[in-house]
């Protein structure tokens, strides 16, 4: 394996964890969204507790792997940022309304209306940014040619507006949303709100199931290439067959409320759905004319980038260990009004 | 041309709007990181609450650095994707370094934030001061980045495309530290003066009270320090600009003519048609003097290069006399505040040096906007220093007028609504009793 593939791999592995972590946060304002019933006041009080202290972390995935686009393959990250902008502008639309939105609501005190509007922008922005995200992964994966020697080539809006990009989008969401409703089984005290999020999870779950089929169908007509890929490389064929056994694992212990055994399965099988994208995709990062290799920065460069991203992650992996194990393990509070001197 | 305008004024606008929140993300950490330690030492619980009430408002002014950081992050290539074509390999490096460093900021501003319950008092400091350590070194790579823009290294050009990269070398560009320990030290100023002013003023609001009078002690004395600092640091910086960017010093200086013992210029207007800088105080060989520290030395003047090439020398003057104009009058204040509390004790029992705290409190601020000017303007009309022009490395999409006018209108409404939750939930919490009663809240 080179270096620019390694490379690729690793932002292939940021993807998957903002989609597990990020993801699920924007799943929960989808969730949000569709809150009711007799509950409807804590299902929204858990899904913010919830997403509280992490969004921001999880967040940072997306700019991680920005970063690393335009240092190691800068060709892709100019030649999508110019094809594909109306799509990447709504997305940074979405991003900066969900964010906002989510920190003016946890802050405002005035009145419950504008509280509850900051609470419908929060939850619509996160409802729509994940199907953009699709979106542009549907894009970067069908047959047309986006954009030739710095200029697009089917215009703005045929880039992206088709089919399969669009039923890529409504997969995701219905990913992030299924994600999400069993993190929440987990997060969730009492029983029935337990049972909210799992009956959640099941029907999204099966959404997710019918869109990945309608996708599969779409490929067929505008991404023969990463369809070919699907069916013929050995690898893509393990990660169906694993993804598929995991969603089998999940759905029966979502059925018998096994939910610590739901959260883990659900996160094994979209892993494995999006590694099973990136080895169709491989060695192409733009179909149908960027590959990694001829895109890839000069080869000291990314090894540079490598170094670079192994003392990051020295840091970075002990400080999400820390996060996570702080606000998602289960602890005995600690009062602050327990003064004791530090020195 | 029309798209090259546009392009321009909404990545200018993202970054007006995005540093306010980005100094905001560097400084405040460090402050309430030191109220923290204090109430760790003396148990003090005012000190407690003041670590609380700046936490709640960093994170409302993170939140939004982030998500307007990530539309620049964006921006580079949605607007100037031939720019990032040609150049993302080289500045790559800092970019991805600071990616790690944010992502160690947010994590640790997280269990900050809401980790008070939850974990060990020492952990819990330990925390901010990562968040401080590490808002430094993103501000510190991103900065190095915008250094290689103007002085770019560690490549060589072949053929009209950029061969034999060196990352570690083309981030240790001349610009790139220099301008980095200018850029920490000017979010410290604009941060310490702009929260000491709003303390001073909530202290005239409410009457004589603690909370307020140990606000401004810290944010003050931070403010105090780095404005200070940033004099040396200014030197610095002038300098590399006179040995490696001289038409730029020209053009902060309005220097036309190329001259040994040249002017220093306190004020005045340029007239580039006339190539002459009108109306300023001059301070003979005073440039010369800053410069390269010798009274008669050459300095450059713009009729070194043909006009085509010129910045906007009238805007770029007039920033920089902007700049330097608030530095220095910080730099007074900072001198006569030491003065005053040395000779005629706490300084918080004088109403009138309040009011010109208050008076002065925003001039940080107009200072960072009007040196980002300087850097961005005074570079024109390159996007990379002598390689690469701006308008060659502009978006082919149209009407970039659309998004130039949707990102503005989202920034406005942005800008209104955190300007509005800050002063009603962080500026005006807590009220007087809960100031006068701290125990009662910890």
């Amino acid at each position: 394996m080179n270096v620019a593939s390694m490379l690729a791999a690793i932002i292939l592995i940021s993807l998957v964890l903002y989609s597990l972590l990020g993801g699920a946060d924007f799943g929960a304002g989808f969730w949000d969204l569709m809150c009711f019933g007799k509950r409807r006041e804590s299902q929204r009080e858990l899904i913010a507790q919830a997403i509280h202290p992490v969004w921001e972390a999880n967040h940072i995935w997306l700019i991680l792997i920005v970063v690393l686009l335009f240092a190691g393959f800068s060709a892709v990250f100019s030649t999508f940022c110019l094809a594909l902008a109306i799509p990447v502008y709504l997305m940074l639309l979405g991003i900066v309304l969900r964010g906002s939105s989510y920190v003016f609501r946890a802050y405002f005190t005035g009145s419950v209306h504008t509280q509850l509007y900051w609470g419908t922008v929060f939850s619509i922005s996160s409802s729509l940014t994940p199907i953009i995200l699709g979106i542009i992964i549907g894009a970067i994966s069908g047959d047309p040619v986006i954009a030739h020697e710095g200029t697009s080539q089917n215009g703005f809006l045929a880039t992206w507006l088709y089919p399969f990009p669009l039923a890529v989008g409504l997969l995701s969401l219905s990913l992030f949303g299924y994600l999400s409703a069993c993190y929440l089984t987990v997060e969730a005290k009492e029983a029935a709100l337990k049972d909210d999020f799992r009956n959640r999870a099941l029907i999204s779950g099966a959404v997710s199931v019918v869109a990945a089929v309608v996708t599969y169908i779409l490929a067929g007509v505008s991404a023969q290439g990463i369809r070919l890929g699907l069916l013929n490389s050995p690898w893509a064929r393990l990660t169906e067959v694993g993804a598929a056994i995991s969603a089998i694992v999940a759905f029966r212990a979502l059925w018998k409320r096994n939910f610590r055994v739901a959260q883990f399965a659900a996160a094994i099988q979209v892993t494995l759905i999006l590694f099973g994208w990136g080895v169709s995709q491989y060695p192409y990062l733009i179909r149908p004319d960027l590959t990694i290799s001829n895109s890839a920065s000069p080869a000291p460069v990314i090894s540079g980038l490598l170094i670079a991203i192994a003392v990051g992650a020295l840091v970075l992996i002990p400080s999400l260990a820390a996060l996570f194990r702080v606000f998602k393990a289960d602890r005995k509070a600690i009062s602050t009004g327990e003064f004791t001197p530090l020195f | 041309m029309q798209n090259l305008i546009m392009a321009r004024s909404q990545m200018g606008t993202s970054l007006a709007f995005h540093i306010i929140f980005a100094t905001i993300g560097v400084s405040l950490p460090l402050m309430m990181t030191i109220a923290e330690w204090r109430w760790r030492c003396t148990g003090d619980p005012t000190y407690l609450l003041l670590a609380k009430s700046w936490a709640k408002g960093t994170t409302i002014l993170f939140a939004v650095g982030a998500v307007s950081g990530t539309v620049l992050s964006f921006e580079l290539g949605l607007l100037w994707p031939r720019f990032m074509q040609y150049a993302g390999a080289v500045i790559g490096m800092p970019f991805s370094l600071e990616g790690f460093a944010f992502f160690t900021e947010a994590i640790f501003l997280g269990i900050y934030l809401y980790g008070w319950n939850r974990v060990k008092g020492w952990f819990h400091l330990l925390s901010g001061v990562i968040v401080a350590i590490s808002g430094v070194l993103s501000a510190v790579f991103v900065t190095i980045a915008n250094g290689w823009m103007n002085t770019p290294t560690g490549f060589d050009v072949v053929a009209g495309r950029i061969e034999n990269i060196h990352p570690l070398i083309a981030m240790r560009n001349p610009a790139g530290i220099p301008e980095a320990v200018h850029m920490v030290l000017a979010a410290y100023t604009a941060a310490g003066f702009a929260t000491a002013g709003i303390h001073a003023w909530l202290l005239l609001r409410r009457g004589r009270n603690r909370f307020d009078e140990v606000a401004i002690g810290i944010a003050l004395s931070v403010g105090c320090f780095a404005v200070l600092l940033q004099g040396a640091s200014g030197d610095a910086l002038a300098r590399m600009v006179a040995e490696k960017q001289p038409m730029k010093l020209a053009s902060l200086e309005g220097q036309f003519k190329t001259e040994s013992g040249a002017p220093l210029r306190i004020g005045g207007l340029p007239f580039p048609d006339e190539r002459v800088t009108k109306y300023a105080i001059e301070l003979p060989d005073g440039l010369s003097l800053l410069a390269f520290h010798r009274p008669n030395a050459l300095i450059k003047g713009l009729d070194q290069e043909p006009r085509s090439v010129w910045p906007n020398v009238r805007a770029v003057h007039i920033c920089f006399q902007i700049m330097v104009g608030c530095g220095s009058l910080l730099s007074l204040f900072a001198f006569g505040a030491a003065w005053l509390a040395w000779r005629r004790g706490p300084l918080t029992l004088h109403t009138g040096f309040l009011k010109a705290l208050i008076l002065v409190s925003p001039l940080g601020f107009v200072a960072l906007e009007a040196g980002w000017m300087v850097t961005e303007l005074g570079r024109q009309p390159w996007i990379i220093y002598h390689l690469l022009r701006t308008r060659d490395a502009v978006t082919s999409m149209p009407n970039v007028s659309i998004t130039f006018g949707i990102m503005t209108a989202l920034y406005v409404v942005l800008g209104i609504i955190v300007v509005w939750l800050v002063s009603r939930h962080v500026i005006a919490a807590p009220d007087t009793k809960q100031v006068e009663r701290a125990e009662a809240l910890v």
